[in-house]
């Protein structure tokens, strides 16, 4: 009855509809109003270095339909993969060319944006997810403008990868193609679509 | 007829029928979820989803239907409007829908609404940073009685070719000496996309530009998902000489006065007698309860 791998699994949402749908229209509002952090009250105590914020985004948005792709501090905890695969269903991908969603523990190591799928001009939303764990929000060094933002916004999160808004503007300047942020930690979640324009402050 | 069948059989013998919160399973929910986070992420595109039947005919608002029951959640609070009006078919059928299936709070207040759903309509009162307005859409794909191919259109969407658009525009110049497209007027959206704003009539064109609420539009039949970030930039499509212009009305609402919203032409009898109203009824009734009144309008007083 007590198999060691079951009794070692953390739990998933108290309550799998109601936690799921606040997680979600938390990531919603993040994208729709880019830097703006959304409260994310994510009651979860999922294995390290997985944070509460990031893996109520996995459950609630991933399924078998999305492979997940791990950065190395994630990938190097199993317990990591196995919440993942046992609360979503979802597979756990080694090719970031492969992933739907990807979980990045420390963004200052993240791959270049181009190793994860863009999407392709017809169809630009088949691209990837980026969830990247932060410590904190504010400190805004960053100006945000585009759809979502009245005029422009400042925004500041840690960590973030060193020539972060080079990657962005390379990433507006693919557009209609390119990836989607959601930065979770501190509890709360705020999107970068890739809609919006990055530029130091 | 349900609940008195409900009241008048031992409760033992009839199974309690209850629902997935908002109908839809979990699995259909994520995926729908999923494609609203990359529809706002780039605005105005068309993203494909898993449409699925809904206990209601296509036509109907399944496409709205379905997006409102993934975004809905327990504290919301729902309005439902049909051409403007609550108590319409239409309106009255999905709005109740919701109440059974997900137990929510409804209202007909704009004002009161987190989640609002509507059919071909934006509603007068201006809406807030809060709200989230849900199209549905008959056919999303504005070039489609342009080019009948899927696959051109998307190329074409791709390439942001969008010069047969204007070709149509132009031709409606050439033909009647203006646009005479009065309603899914098509609209350009943050600079990129060509977007069917639904059937809604121009004259909501210019409410959508700026709008600081989320508004999420779903073709049910034709199965795409697309969306409009809070104050993004929707130009309504135009030539420098010949601006786009929204409709005007000669006359205010006959039953409370108002100016400068949509009016809905009301036959009185069979002698050509005929009002103009305005189409959401929730502005309309709260200006009489304040006291404004139409030419064919009855004091609020008088009325009670």
């Amino acid at each position: 009855m007590s198999h060691p791998a079951a009794a070692a699994l953390s739990a998933g949402f108290d309550d799998p509809v109601f936690d799921a749908q606040a997680s979600f229209r938390a990531a919603m509002w993040a994208l729709a109003r880019p830097g703006r952090v959304e409260r994310l009250d994510a009651r979860l105590a999922p294995p390290a270095p997985l944070l509460p914020e990031a893996a109520a985004l996995a459950l609630a948005l991933c399924d078998y339909e999305t492979p997940i792709w791990l950065d190395a501090p994630l990938a190097a905890a199993p317990a990591v993969g196995a919440f993942l695969r046992f609360h979503t269903g979802a597979p756990i991908v080694e090719e970031p060319g492969a992933a739907r969603f990807a979980l990045i523990a420390d963004p200052r190591g993240l791959n270049d944006f181009t190793a994860f799928p863009q999407g392709s001009p017809d169809y630009p939303d088949a691209s990837v997810t980026l969830i990247l764990q932060v410590e904190s929000f504010g400190k805004s060094d960053l100006v945000l403008e585009g759809p979502g933002i009245k005029g422009t916004a400042g925004f500041g999160a840690a960590p973030l990868p060193v020539d972060f808004v080079a990657r962005m503007a390379a990433n507006r300047a693919l557009f209609p193609r390119g990836v989607d942020l959601l930065l979770a930690g501190a509890g709360g979640v705020a999107g970068l679509p890739r809609s919006v324009f990055v530029k130091e402050g | 007829m349900s609940a008195q069948a409900t009241s008048s059989m031992p409760r033992s013998s009839m199974p309690d029928i209850t629902y997935n919160f908002a109908y839809l399973d979990e699995q259909t929910k994520r995926m729908i979820r999923r494609a609203i986070l990359k529809a706002i992420a780039v605005p105005g595109y068309q993203v494909p989803f898993a449409a699925r039947e809904m206990p209601m005919p296509y036509g109907w608002g399944t496409g709205g239907v379905q997006v409102t029951a993934a975004v809905l959640g327990p504290k919301d609070v729902l309005k439902v409007i049909d051409q403007g009006a609550d108590d319409t078919t239409n309106a009255v059928a999905i709005r109740g829908f919701f109440e059974k299936t997900a137990r929510v709070a409804t209202t007909t207040a704009t004002a009161d609404a987190t989640v609002i759903q509507t059919r071909h309509r934006i509603p007068e009162t201006a809406l807030n940073e809060n709200q989230i307005l849900v199209y549905q859409v008959p056919i999303p794909e504005p070039l489609r009685f342009l080019e009948p191919r899927e696959t051109e259109t998307r190329q074409l969407h791709a390439l942001a070719e969008y010069g047969l658009m204007h070709v149509k525009l132009y031709e409606d110049i050439a033909r009647h000496g203006h646009i005479a497209t009065t309603y899914a007027y098509p609209v350009e959206v943050a600079g990129r996309y060509v977007m069917d704003p639904s059937p809604i009539p121009k004259f909501d064109n210019p409410k959508m530009d700026d709008c600081p609420a989320l508004q999420l539009f779903g073709a049910g039949r034709e199965k795409r998902i697309y969306a409009i970030p809070p104050h993004t930039r929707v130009h309504s499509l135009d030539f420098e000489d010949h601006p786009f212009k929204v409709q005007h009305f000669a006359k205010p609402c006959a039953l409370c006065a108002a100016t400068g919203v949509y009016l809905d032409e009301v036959i009185l009898d069979d002698k050509g007698g005929r009002m103009f109203v305005c189409s959401d009824t929730d502005y309309c009734n709260t200006r009489q309860a304040q006291g404004h009144v139409g030419e064919l309008g009855v004091p609020a007083e008088d009325a009670a």
